[in-house]
């Protein structure tokens, strides 16, 4: 593993001009693209109509002669899962030509079949062309050409401890088990984290050759071993791209900050207010302070509504690695607002100040150009959102 | 033979609801058809072989629940995709 440093190296110029958001949901794929000063907002789509889009991603590493690489993870209801393509900024896709799949397996074994790609992560910058795709049930795949075509990590999907970190059916998320927040530390890309949900956090230093747990200090409070050494339901964990060390989770029970090289996460969702609590889906970064962070609570009581608490919709933000929290709800519904936010569901842009961006189950997007002092409504009656990603405005 | 194609799949076959393939089994059935149309067998048949939980294949009258069926150059093979949910 290459050396580590928590020193911030020369802090990036904020980004200017015209935002997008990359709208992935239930019935199709939809961009809301902004004007320069992400006032006014124009939804563009559906794309893939009436397909399930679980995660739309730009490529964020510049290419000499063309526009990024944008991919989509899609499937049906009813049809198998596939992955398309676009150079054009999503005028025109084509189908990946082998989307992620198991090896079929040994006559007379049971084999896994991807139910659906739920998380896309594009690779290294020294590395272009390379992505990573996180399936369910929980599967890593990579790609080598952009998309085109996807080889299962075996040192992960085949690893003798599979069966054990992953759990069962039972262990998953409602539409199935997933593998998702696949992170790629920025100064050596060999050392890899993913997240299962169910599962936990896991770590890899040899490009996915091997893999540890990475659970200490997480709470997994529907086992009877309250902190086993994997098992946790990591709902989604970021590291910061400029504070390589830093990673924050948001868990299915907890927030939760880790400093490398450090192996013990700290709850730091227990400074959140009492009547809120810390649980919730998203987990977001600003782009250029590593000690600020959002996240949008949920309702994780009795049945698990996962709504916002007392239909009072609101993000958290922390300015101090999340030794306080501040209440965002300005623009938001006062009352009767029953958001839920999934995983994917919110994202920053690189603006100063940073635009903050959420969607929510009932189709709205709302979004801040102010860090979260103010919510703006800016989409609504879309289908399910599944996830939003902001990127740069590629005309 | 003739391959009956339901609406979802005719992305792959520029709209049309029948098209040739060959094979003397199901599976060169699909395998033909997957060259001709790549990327359409993985809609219905998953890495494991086996048919998605959805998709529904008949052999003239014979609903099929395996790949390894003998096929004639007479038969027909019908795709049916099952609709369910919202």
């Amino acid at each position: 593993m290459a050396e580590k440093t928590v020193r911030i190296p020369v802090l990036p110029k904020a980004a200017t001009g015209a935002v997008a958001l990359l709208i992935a949901t239930r019935k199709g794929g939809f961009v809301l693209r902004s004007d320069p000063a992400r006032r006014r907002w124009r939804t563009v789509g559906p794309m893939f109509f009436g397909h399930i889009v679980h995660h739309m991603v730009l490529d964020p590493r510049p290419k000499a002669r063309r526009a990024a690489t944008l991919l989509a993870a899609t499937s049906t209801g009813h049809l198998g899962p596939t992955l398309c393509r676009s150079i054009d900024f999503g005028r025109t896709w084509k189908e990946a030509a082998k989307p992620p799949a198991f090896p079929k397996a040994p006559e007379g074994q049971k084999g896994r079949a991807v139910g659906h790609t739920f998380w896309l992560t594009p690779g290294h910058a020294s590395e272009p062309g390379v992505w990573y795709a996180g399936t369910s049930p929980q599967g890593l795949f990579r790609s080598e050409d952009d998309g085109e075509t996807w080889s299962p990590v075996s040192g992960f999907n085949d690893h003798p401890m599979y069966g054990q970190w992953t759990g069962g059916e039972q262990d998953g998320t409602p539409d199935g088990p997933k593998l998702h927040s696949i992170n790629v530390d920025p100064r050596d890309p060999q050392h890899l984290y993913v997240a299962l949900s169910s599962g936990g956090v896991f770590e890899s230093i040899d490009r996915g050759a091997s893999w540890t747990p990475l659970n200490s200090g997480v709470l997994a409070d529907f086992r009877p071993d309250k902190y086993p050494e994997f098992g946790q339901d990591a709902h989604c964990v970021r590291l910061h791209p400029l504070a390589p060390d830093i990673l924050y989770q948001q868990n299915h029970c907890g927030i939760y900050r880790l400093e490398r090289p450090k192996r013990h996460w700290v709850r730091i969702g227990r400074s959140m207010p009492k009547q809120i609590g810390d649980i919730g889906f998203p987990i977001v970064l600003h782009p250029r302070d590593p000690a600020t962070v959002w996240v949008f609570p949920m309702d994780g009581t009795s049945v698990w509504p996962r709504t916002s608490p007392g239909g009072k919709p609101a993000a958290y933000v922390s300015r101090d690695s999340g030794k306080t929290w501040r209440r965002q709800d300005a623009g938001l519904p006062r009352s009767q607002g029953w958001f839920t936010v999934k995983r994917q569901a919110m994202s920053v842009d690189s603006h100063q100040p940073v635009g903050v961006y959420f969607g929510t189950t009932s189709g709205e997007v709302w979004a801040s150009r102010n860090e979260g002092s103010k919510w703006a409504c800016i989409a609504r009656h879309l289908p399910e959102i599944y996830a939003v990603e902001a990127v740069r405005f590629v005309s | 033979m003739k391959v009956l194609i339901p609406a979802p799949l005719r992305s792959y076959t520029t709209d049309r609801n029948a098209v040739e393939a060959q094979g003397a089994t199901l599976a060169e059935v699909l395998a033909d058809l997957d060259r001709r149309y790549p990327g359409i067998r993985f809609r219905m048949i998953d890495e494991q072989d086996a048919i998605r939980r959805h998709m529904r294949i008949w052999v003239n009258r014979e609903e099929v629940r395996t790949l390894e069926v003998p096929i004639a150059a007479s038969d027909e093979v019908i795709i049916i995709q099952a609709l369910t949910g919202g």
